[in-house]
């Protein structure tokens, strides 16, 4: 088990490098830079911008080295202080923006995860174990109505409903007065209040496919000859579902769980748009439009790092669950 | 009543109102072994599975009683009560239980064996989990198992096919319950396991006076444990016995059938077997009148499809389900047999021909990776300096326990795994001698036609997505010298030689029973002609009577184009009645090989010995008399030193693990044991034989 995990950390380095490095170049290789961007946007506001200005510019923000010399700093920069460069376009380091965005964003994704396991996994038990029956077609309905609507549609409709008949306050994950206050009690239980609406949102797509996961899975199981074995033991019906088919089915539910987390990571943009989310989304977005690359280049290297994590805990909750894989691949 | 259960007018009904079971009467006996015997499809499982109310969605009983004397001396019908109430849970376990065939799927390999051993103890008996454990530990030992202190933490896949099933036993005793329900408890494993295992069931229910019903295809194995037998056909007991009633005077046309294909052990190995024709209908299909009628050569039209059978009592507790034995007796002429398809003995070898593939020192081995970087630490010996030579026409058969070699041998032959070492000669008169392993382009691809297998699980081997036009065709289509007429045609003529239907062709494999999937895979071997057939194991997941017509299609196939075979088998009844030489494996290497009557009536190996006395059923029951082989084929990791089996040998002397004993003999029998002379071993018939007779 520990060569195991051993194994599997250190596979993550590779991962991380070749991310890292290919997240770079997405942002850098592409032809124009920020102050090509900068240049057009002055245009268009009839600011002609010189040429000598502009390779100043470029010079001050070592736009004009090789692109591998600018990666080699920024990468150097991030692993040993931490810093992640300049946003040209907010004119902060980029760490001062980021962390906070990031933050909420693991918030807002691991609750989603947490809404879509405690959603998913009981009615999807239920609708192996009582197959064909009504409860089982409304939850594969509802399930098949959840994966076809998009989310931002939902995102609409749930907050028209949210603010026209329940008054609430949506958009956004805090209250106006909450916004820019230091961390506090209050500020927490603010967030909370917020939270749930996208919650729902980003979460409902998940819970539908997870409900089908666990269905299919769980149905394969129940009539293994183990669980025949174990019923004729003298085991009560609860308890035999639970400790014998579940666990089973658990497998590829668990597997599957880091594909769902990258949907929720990545597919949160448009909903953060539509709902005023202070998540990473809108932010990448903004820094890809205006190419403030060591912006964009950071969030994508924040959010494939938290992928790449994602898929190693997703690993070693496998293998802990599951003992063939401990004790065979060791 | 002595009686512990007593089943009455038992119905079963599946979906679609279809009965599996109808009308089952059955008497289980306090404190004896009952076997309930008959081909697959006819109920016996499910039989067993109602007594514990664990049938599966959608069948249920429809009807009847199933009575069980419980231990306060009431009666409780188990057909009446409801699955799920607590008085059913209570009887499960505690009251009846249950061992299966297959330990690995019937234990989850998420919980550690001792984690489901003392569930079965904490589901009926209040106490805490060390006691728990401690019983538990003390029942893996009585159950054999080796080590049972540190195998009471270990997950199925880390033990044996034997440990598991020893595992699944002391789940089963664990609650010391009044009846065990076996169903097919030794099917899965090795011959010389299923004898420890028979022994160890034999013993406990000796000692604790439990009733046994246990559920086999295999008379030997009735003949090795029964009290009582009970054969079934079709949802009812056709006839009924006590064990040396119904084996040595069997009545019922089934259970002669039965009988007599099975291989034969004793007299000519090689007599052609009678199989049972057409095999076992589905129970939507029941036919009228005696359900047996379409397959029995006693049935005389207009009266046995007409008028349903009745019991008849013969007297002696033996009864009997025909109407040959009824009040109509006159009717039928019992002497009314067909006579078997005569099999033409296939051509003998001359002695001077050449062999038509040889094998020299032949090494197989597999890298094992370990440690952080995966690097080669060892190696899987699993073929391991062989040679031998098999000649034109013969059938060389190849036994041994699993994981002996005898598979990879086989694939390594017809070129699915890359040998490491050694030479492969392939001369078969026509061509230049080839070596297999050399061999490139066109040389290669002619081998690859000449060379062909057929595989032990027919289900897993046919592509399910392709007709069987295309399964059978698809090598000639792959050596593109035929048209698509000639291929058509090619397909039709192999399909009627075995023994199926031409339009056939167009079906995909899912339309077919295990037997006639077989037989394809049959087909699609002979569709290029080739000279050396490789059957993996091919008759081992057939039910007896399929079985038996398969060996008996083979061999006439044989016959018929010249076909040489290498026959790999774990049992020997099929290895005797279907080689002219007989090869003995035992860890990668070959310990004896000789004539088929020179292995089996003249052993000079300790290991073939102990093969043969693993064989159930020949009547040795003097526990003294036994032989029985303990542990396990030694880990072919190992470098070893020393004759391999000296672990495991009765025989074995200090000198025995000095230095590997090498292949000797006469050019018609050859051994590898140093104390071959000295032994006087037993044959197959248990008694020892004069050396060199």
């Amino acid at each position: 088990m520990g060569s195991f995990m051993l194994r599997r950390i250190i596979y993550v380095i590779p991962a991380l490098i070749a991310v890292s490095l290919i997240s770079f170049l997405v942002i850098a290789i592409p032809p124009g830079d920020f102050v090509t961007r900068t240049a057009e946007l002055r245009a268009a506001q009839g600011d002609i911008m010189p040429i000598a200005e502009q390779d100043a510019m470029r010079r001050a923000y070592g736009l004009d080295l090789p692109i591998m010399v600018q990666y080699w700093n920024w990468i150097t920069g991030v692993l040993t202080r931490g810093d992640f460069g300049y946003s040209f376009s907010f004119n902060l380091p980029v760490k001062d923006v980021i962390w906070p965005r990031l933050g909420l964003t693991v918030v807002l994704s691991v609750a989603s995860l947490l809404f879509i396991w405690v959603v998913a996994i009981p009615i999807g038990i239920y609708s192996a174990v009582r197959r064909y029956s009504a409860g089982d077609y409304l939850a594969t309905f509802l399930g098949f109505l959840g994966l076809a609507i998009p989310n931002f549609l939902l995102a609409l409709a749930v907050m028209y409903v949210a603010f026209a008949w329940f008054g609430m306050n949506v958009g956004g994950l805090f209250s106006p007065e909450y916004l820019e206050a230091p961390w506090s009690w209050d500020r927490v239980l603010d967030l909370l209040n917020h939270l749930w609406l996208p919650m729902i949102v980003l979460g409902t797509a998940g819970t539908a496919s997870v409900i089908r996961v666990i269905r299919a899975n769980l149905m394969d199981e129940l009539h293994k000859p183990y669980v025949t074995a174990a019923r004729a033991k003298g085991k009560g019906e609860f308890g035999l579902l639970m400790k014998y088919p579940v666990r089973h089915a658990l497998n590829p539910f668990v597997s599957g769980q880091n594909d769902i987390f990258v949907e929720i990571v990545s597919g949160g943009t448009i909903v953060a748009i539509v709902m005023g989310l202070q998540t990473t989304g809108p932010l990448l977005l903004d820094a890809l439009r205006t190419q403030d690359m060591y912006m964009a280049a950071s969030f994508i290297l924040m959010l494939s790092v938290l992928v790449v994590i994602g898929t190693l805990l997703s690993d070693l909750l496998l293998a802990w669950l599951d003992p063939r894989i401990r004790y065979q691949q060791g | 009543m002595d009686n512990l259960v007593e089943i009455r007018d038992l119905t079963i009904t599946f979906a679609h109102s279809v009965d599996v079971v109808t009308g089952l009467d059955l008497d289980i006996p306090a404190g004896k072994t009952l076997c309930l015997v008959g081909e697959s499809g006819c109920g016996k499982s499910v039989t067993a599975k109602a007594i514990l109310q664990v049938i599966d969605h959608p069948g249920r009983v429809s009807g009847g009683a199933i009575n069980l004397r419980q231990a306060n001396g009431a009666v409780l019908d188990i057909a009446a009560t409801k699955p799920t109430s607590p008085v059913m849970r209570h009887v499960r376990g505690a009251d009846i239980a249950m061992i299966h065939q297959e330990p690995m799927s019937f234990l989850s390999p998420l919980y550690t064996i001792g984690n489901q051993i003392s569930e079965a103890l904490t589901l009926h008996r209040k106490m805490s989990e060390k006691e728990a454990r401690a019983e538990g530990i003390r029942m893996l030992e009585q159950v054999g198992m080796p080590d049972p202190e540190r195998r009471y933490d270990s997950y199925t896949f880390q033990l044996s096919g034997g440990q598991r099933q020893r595992a699944m036993i002391a789940m089963a005793l664990i609650n010391q319950p009044r009846l065990l329900i076996a169903d097919e408890p030794t099917t899965a494993l090795d011959v010389t396991t299923q004898a420890n295992i028979l022994d160890l069931l034999a013993q406990l229910q000796r000692d604790s006076g439990m009733a046994v019903l246990f559920i086999t295809h295999d008379l030997g194995v009735v003949a090795e444990i029964a009290d009582e037998v009970a054969v079934m056909y079709l949802g009812k007991i056709v006839e009924r016995g006590p064990v040396k009633e119904v084996l040595e005077h069997p009545r019922h046309p089934y259970t002669r059938g039965l009988l007599a294909s099975m291989p034969r052990l004793d007299g000519d190995f090689k007599a052609p077997l009678k199989a049972i024709p057409g095999m076992v209908p589905p129970p939507a299909l029941r036919p009228t009148g005696c359900s047996f009628h379409p397959r029995c050569e006693w049935a005389v039209a207009g009266f046995c499809n007409m008028i349903s059978v009745l019991e008849t009592e013969l007297g002696n507790d033996h009864m009997v389900a025909c109407h040959a034995y009824g009040p109509q007796a006159a009717k039928i002429d019992k002497h009314a047999t067909r006579t078997p398809a005569a099999v033409a003995p296939a051509e003998r070898r001359a002695e001077s021909m050449e062999p038509l593939l040889s094998v020299r020192d032949l090494h197989k081995h597999f890298p094992i990776r370990s440690g952080f970087f995966q690097r080669q630490t060892g190696a899987v010996r699993a073929v391991n300096d062989i040679s031998l030579d098999i000649y034109p026409g013969e059938t060389l058969g190849l036994v041994g326990e699993s994981g002996c070699g005898k598979s990879t041998l086989g694939q390594t032959i017809v070129g699915l795994h890359r040998a490491d070492g050694g030479a492969i000669r392939f001369a078969d008169g026509e061509h230049e001698p080839a070596d297999l392993l050399t061999a490139r382009g066109a040389t290669a691809k002619r081998l690859r036609t000449d060379i062909r297998m057929i595989f032990q699980d027919p289900t897993g081997s046919l592509n399910p997505r392709m007709r069987v036009r295309d399964i059978i065709g698809e090598v000639l289509q792959v050596n593109s010298r035929f048209s698509a007429g000639e291929i058509e045609a090619k397909v039709q003529a192999l399909l009627s030689k075995v023994g199926l239907s031409p339009d056939y062709a167009e079906r995909y494999p899912h339309a077919f029973s295990g037997g006639q999937r077989q037989r394809i895979a049959i087909a699609r071997a002979l569709a290029s002609d080739p000279r050396l057939v490789i059957a993996d194991e091919a008759v081992s997941a057939l039910d007896v009577s399929v079985q038996t017509q398969i060996i008996n299609m083979m061999k006439s196939l044989q016959a018929e184009m010249g076909l040489t075979y290498l026959f790999v088998s774990h049992d020997l009844g099929v290895i005797a009645n279907i080689s002219d030489r007989v090869a003995v494996m035992y860890a990668g290497r070959i310990v004896e090989i000789g004539s088929t009557e020179a292995i089996f009536r003249n052993p000079r190996h300790p290991y073939t010995e102990a093969l043969l006395a693993a064989i159930p059923g020949r009547g040795v029951s003097k526990p003294r008399d036994r032989i029985r082989l303990g542990g396990h084929v030694p880990d072919p990791s190992q470098q070893l030193v020393g004759c391999s089996f000296a672990d495991r040998c009765q025989y074995a002397q200090p000198a025995c693990r000095a230095v590997m004993p090498p292949l000797e003999g006469t050019a018609d029998h050859r051994f590898a044991c140093i104390r071959a002379d000295e032994l006087r071993l037993r044959t197959v018939t248990g008694q020892p034989e004069l050396v060199g007779a």
